[in-house]
């Protein structure tokens, strides 16, 4: 058939495109990295080559350790990212299993009710956000920051983990309840256990978004003692903006912590968007 | 379903009363949801209705939303701003979309090598955050680095490089190309994943009617995954409609030059905190943010209630 005779052309065409696209997605990327090692004068003169040891310079990472608090801004994003996905996963897994497991009054309109901010981001509300913390006292506080990415999570993570929790076995429960378990013996041991690959999904979706906000940070935790990555690197780039290497190394650091979890998830992720294509 | 039914009759009458664990299961969700997202929405809904006379906050009506139509300083902002932000989807709808799709359909081919490589790599600048993407773009697009006209020198296109970012006419072009850029890979996420979905059998009988390739992609899978292309569309308008991070970190809280970059969340951001000699006004901040949510609001319903609809009788 033609099919035959064309597919070889076909085919090196198709790989000539998406190498062309996957240069376009990485260059930028290669190019901040490999500019981080340089000094400035070779960032300039050279700026595509690769660092070689006549050029090879830390001083931008020794200007971002010394003038930024980037240790502290790490820890910063670590605790809020960290916990609000444990608080994202915990409370949503509990909601979705009510929601998925039991028929009672008002399920669909509860399930209705918690997917609404699936769709509306919580951005919107930010002028009555602002307003709760600062009553309360959270402004400038992590916690603050913790409870709005909570509150953003929790509709996807219900509404993913509630799919998965309706291939559970009722079997199983239904041993476990004749065993004598408790509902919330059921849950934890038996259903918990049993969904922990959605639950890996829901964290990795639940992680990009917190640790590459900008807005709430801004708005909620502009301090310096709760400043994240994503916020720390904003203000130190806006202050050493004519430090060319200070800035490609403070974009690196800001980039590593992403890459490295990308590598170790990448699976678990894709796996999650095309869920249900594993053919 | 019967088996839960049967599950829930067998050991109901034990604690028929009342199922506290459903309400222990539920609160902590619901509690945090509420009270962080749901009421402050309503509140800042609320907010847009009340503005401040003679030093007390009192109930002006649609008195807010009349200024920010009709007042000749804040309007001019406000439909600059919403012009900008319809350019932005569109050039997001026009390149984006069209883009992912394309790549995802390459990638779906059956037997492609290194498609995993290729699928990941092209998520990577997804994951980054808008800091990282939209200060290593204006790095790359700055006159004093050069990487950009020297890029374009070598296929010979160097005069038709410009400091894209820092004029008015182009500014608004080139922050969306880069956001493009950034989120190319949820198209091709969203909708690989729906080509992957489409049954051997259905591609079986098109190639033994003969339509393979391109045919086989517009006629066959094409109508086919119009459902993901609904949701991606619907994606794409949430989230635009809802940008702030990248126009910030690339243009600054004032989206120049010349308002020629500002959008929705910048505006909103401007309006509500005050920048340089402008002060920060809450009323008029949640006016324009419940401008933006009955934005989202219709084109989520208009996706829901007539888009979908449509679209399901070409699901399986």
């Amino acid at each position: 058939m033609s099919k035959a005779r064309s597919a070889p052309v076909r085919a090196a065409f198709i790989h000539l495109a998406l190498i062309a696209y996957t240069l376009v997605a990485l260059f930028p990327v290669f190019l901040t990295l490999v500019n981080s090692f340089k000094s400035r004068s070779a960032i300039f003169s050279q700026p595509m080559a690769l660092p070689t040891p006549s050029t090879f310079s830390l001083i931008g990472y020794q200007t971002v350790l010394n003038q930024g608090n980037f240790i502290g801004y790490f820890q910063n994003s670590l605790i809020v990212t960290v916990v609000s996905i444990a608080l994202v996963l915990l409370f949503g897994a509990m909601a979705a299993f009510a929601l998925s497991e039991y028929r009672f009054r008002g399920n669909t309109l509860m399930g209705l009710y918690l997917a609404l901010g699936i769709m509306i981001p919580i951005r919107l509300g930010t002028v009555a956000i602002l307003q709760g913390m600062v009553a309360a006292g959270l402004v400038n506080t992590l916690t603050s920051l913790i409870l709005v990415y909570t509150a953003q999570g929790l509709p996807l993570a219900i509404f993913i983990l509630s799919e998965f929790m309706r291939t559970v076995s009722d079997d199983l429960k239904s041993a476990g309840r004749i065993d004598g378990l408790s509902e919330y013996a059921i849950f934890f041991r038996l259903v918990l256990p049993l969904v922990r690959p959605a639950m890996a999904t829901v964290a990795v979706f639940t992680m990009i978004p917190i640790w590459n906000d900008l807005w709430f940070p801004l708005i909620l935790a502009p301090g310096e003692a709760t400043k994240t990555v994503t916020l720390g690197a904003q203000m130190f780039i806006g202050q050493f903006v004519t430090n060319w290497n200070a800035v490609l190394s403070a974009l690196s650091l800001a980039i590593l912590p992403v890459m490295v979890l990308y590598v170790i998830f990448s699976r678990q992720l894709i796996r999650g968007i095309t869920s249900g294509a594993v053919k | 379903m019967s088996d839960t039914e049967m599950a829930d009759i067998e050991t109901v009458p034990v604690k028929r009363p009342t199922r506290w664990h459903i309400a222990v299961f539920l609160a902590p969700a619901f509690l945090v949801y509420t009270a962080v997202m749901i009421l402050p929405l309503i509140e800042t809904l609320r907010l847009s209705l009340f503005n401040m006379v003679e030093g007390q906050l009192a109930f002006v009506g649609f008195r807010n939303f009349q200024t920010l139509f009709g007042d000749p300083r804040l309007s001019a902002d406000f439909w600059n701003a919403l012009r900008n932000n319809v350019i932005f989807f569109i050039i997001h709808m026009l390149v984006q979309n069209p883009v992912g799709i394309a790549i995802a359909a390459m990638l779906s081919l059956p037997g492609l090598r290194f498609a995993a490589f290729y699928r990941s790599a092209i998520f990577v600048p997804t994951l980054l955050s808008f800091v990282i993407v939209g200060f290593i773009w204006k790095l790359i697009l700055s006159p004093i680095w050069g990487i950009a006209p020297s890029l374009m020198d070598l296929v010979g296109l160097k005069w038709a490089f410009a400091p894209w970012l820092g004029k008015a006419e182009t500014a608004l072009i080139a922050v969306s190309l880069i956001s493009v850029w950034q989120y190319v890979g949820i198209p091709m996420m969203l909708i690989y994943a729906a080509l992957l979905n489409i049954p051997d059998e259905v591609l079986e009988a098109a190639e033994c009617d003969g339509i393979t390739g391109w045919s086989q992609f517009w006629k066959i899978k094409l109508p086919l995954i119009l459902p993901s292309i609904g949701i991606v569309s619907v994606l794409t308008f949430v989230g635009n409609f809802n940008a702030f991070d990248l126009i910030y970190t690339v243009q600054g809280a004032l989206a120049g030059p010349n308002g020629s970059t500002d959008i929705l969340g910048t505006l909103l951001y401007r309006t509500f905190f005050g920048f340089q000699n402008q002060m920060g006004d809450r009323s008029m901040g949640a006016t324009i943010a419940a401008v933006m949510f009955l934005i989202i609001l219709a084109g989520v319903a208009l996706y829901l209630f007539v888009i979908q609809r449509r679209m399901r009788r070409y699901q399986f």
